[in-house]
């Protein structure tokens, strides 16, 4: 803990507002959904990787919806894919985020002109709170997302209901 | 899910005990499937008695895209997301059989480049499928070190062509750009990077006790099942046939170089396990350095883009062109009608054809095997529902 180390060994008070503390806690253990579908996941996978290290952010890859708060939408939704994609959003448990990484999942991307298959981004089935731009976005880019999403969970309150 | 019911109580051990099968859904959404394959599983306890592999979750209907373009040129983007790991291997396979069509002969400073491009995205792509099936084992760490070495792969690729992975980069009749100033000595400094890190690789996860008690013996795939069911690339050559398209059915400049067909040879268990089809990815990536490191020796100087017509425009015919990308045979088969753009592309893609073979060798197996057998195929959803 470096500077606070060892400076608490007598009973000690500090003061905060629930609201910061909550939200210290949850922005910094944004646990994700081990999930990919298309080329983003590739690159989701690079950054959770060596070199960019996504789990310095506290984003650690769970396999199970019932145990994440964000979910990285990674690729094209097909329309096969998203009555499954909205299932296993509905098994996170609340406060639960998602982000959508790359065109296709915001809009359809390549795929939207002519695409009879594909889902028209992946808001349409699911609220999403952070889009990321990109085909593939590098993993800065995904890095860059999550920290936008920290800066919105940052700002939450339990009192107002958040935006 | 059905339930298992005991009908009676058993009245003496294990002898009147009745018992059911169930199905099992694993997927779509599911950490080993390597993307959005869902297989329905109909088991006997822990032994898997049957597999259906339910595919179309990631199509993405590239044969519509590509009669939709105004030009052959706009086909290769959509190409790239095909097989997503190994971008470059799709490119070449659609610029070899494009060109065929189209009747362009290309300069061969290009040739030499697509080599050493495919040959990087070889290695770059057995790194994913060994990091990812250590993970599927139980390994954490070698997919660690792999994605480290990987990365100076992209970092190659992005200096090459601007992305790191959807490339662009093989445009019929050469190429997007040529290498910029220092590239073939940086290429060079990665191969002698590379070398001692398989060694260490090999250390760490492929000869491995418990890696090899998991994969040796496992989900075997004799050689007559493999001919059969027209499997290609690492998932044959692991069953002992010694077939190679850049050997057997040359194309570019590979009849120039030389190299070794690895194959595999049972060392750890049986003739074409699991453990066989990993050890001919760790080979075959040796391999892929002999070819660049003797391509960056050879590659001429020149122009990297064929004299063309703005327009071109081929007679109405067709072509076929095969190579082989990492995951084994990628054709493309192009009809032609006579205007700028392509009537039909239909691809015959590695990945697909190798996911059949999965309810044959899966028989009999435990849950956790089907989960190792799974991940030796190294197959790609983009690629497998297209």
């Amino acid at each position: 803990m470096g500077l606070l180390d060892k400076q608490f060994e007598k009973s000690n008070v500090m003061v905060t507002s629930l609201d910061s503390l909550l939200n210290w806690a949850r922005l910094s253990s944004l646990w994700q959904m081990q999930f990919g579908l298309a080329c983003c996941a590739i690159e989701m996978m690079a950054a959770s990787a060596s070199n960019f290290d996504m789990m310095r952010f506290g984003v650690i890859p769970r396999a199970t919806p019932r145990q994440v708060d964000v979910m990285i939408v990674s690729g094209t939704v097909t329309l096969k894919m998203a009555s499954r994609i909205k299932r296993l959003y509905d098994q996170m448990p609340e406060p639960r985020y998602v982000l959508s990484m790359g065109s296709c999942a915001n809009c359809g991307g390549p795929y939207w002109e002519h695409g009879y298959h594909v889902l028209k981004g992946v808001d349409r089935v699911i609220p999403v709170d952070v889009y990321i731009p990109g085909c593939p976005p590098r993993p800065e880019a995904l890095i860059e997302g999550l920290m936008k999403l920290q800066e919105k969970v940052r700002n939450e309150s339990l009192a107002k209901k958040h935006a | 899910m059905i339930e298992t019911h005991h009908s009676q109580p058993a009245t003496s051990r294990g002898t009147t005990l009745r018992t059911e099968e169930m199905i099992l859904n694993m997927g779509p959404q599911h950490p080993s499937t390597h993307g959005v394959l869902r297989l329905e599983l109909v088991v006997d306890g822990e032994i898997v008695v049957d597999v259906i592999p339910h595919l179309g979750y990631l199509h993405r209907c590239f044969e519509k895209h590509a009669e939709q373009m105004s030009n052959y040129q706009q086909v290769v983007p959509y190409v790239d997301r095909m097989d997503y790991v190994s971008s470059m291997g799709n490119e070449f396979a659609y610029v070899v059989a494009a060109e065929k069509l189209l009747k362009i002969q290309v300069p061969e400073r290009v040739d030499y480049i697509r080599v050493i491009m495919a040959e990087l995205q070889r290695i770059a792509s057995h790194q994913i499928a060994i990091g990812t099936y250590g993970i599927d084992i139980g390994a954490f760490t070698p997919f660690l070190f792999l994605f480290r070495d990987r990365e100076r792969i992209l970092d190659l690729f992005e200096e090459a062509c601007g992305a790191r992975l959807l490339y662009n980069y093989f445009w019929i009749g050469g190429l997007s750009h040529d290498l910029p100033p220092g590239w073939v000595e940086k290429a060079k400094a990665f191969c002698a990077y590379l070398k001692p890190n398989i060694v260490e690789l090999n250390g760490l996860l492929t000869y491995n006790k418990i890696f090899i008690e998991r994969t040796a013996n496992v989900g075997v795939l004799p050689k007559d099942v493999a001919i059969n069911y027209a499997c290609s690339g690492p998932m044959l050559r692991a069953s002992g046939v010694n077939w190679d398209l850049r050997r057997d059915d040359p194309y570019s400049v590979y009849d120039k170089i030389e190299w070794d067909v690895c194959v595999g040879r049972g060392e750890a268990g049986t003739v074409g396990d699991c453990w066989d089809r990993n050890i001919v990815r760790v080979h075959e990536m040796e391999q892929s350095l002999r070819i660049i490191e003797q391509a960056l020796a050879m590659l001429p100087e020149g122009n990297v883009q064929a004299a063309l017509p703005k327009r071109i425009m081929p007679v109405a015919s067709e072509a076929y062109a095969r190579t082989e990308a990492p995951r084994g045979e990628l054709g493309f088969y192009i009809i032609s009608d006579g205007t700028g753009s392509p009537y039909r592309i239909k691809a015959r893609g590695p990945s697909f054809v190798n996911l059949s073979v999965i309810t044959e060798i899966s028989r009999g197996a435990m849950i956790a095997d089907l989960v190792a057998i799974l991940g030796s195929t190294d197959i790609v959803l983009g690629e497998v529902d297209r």
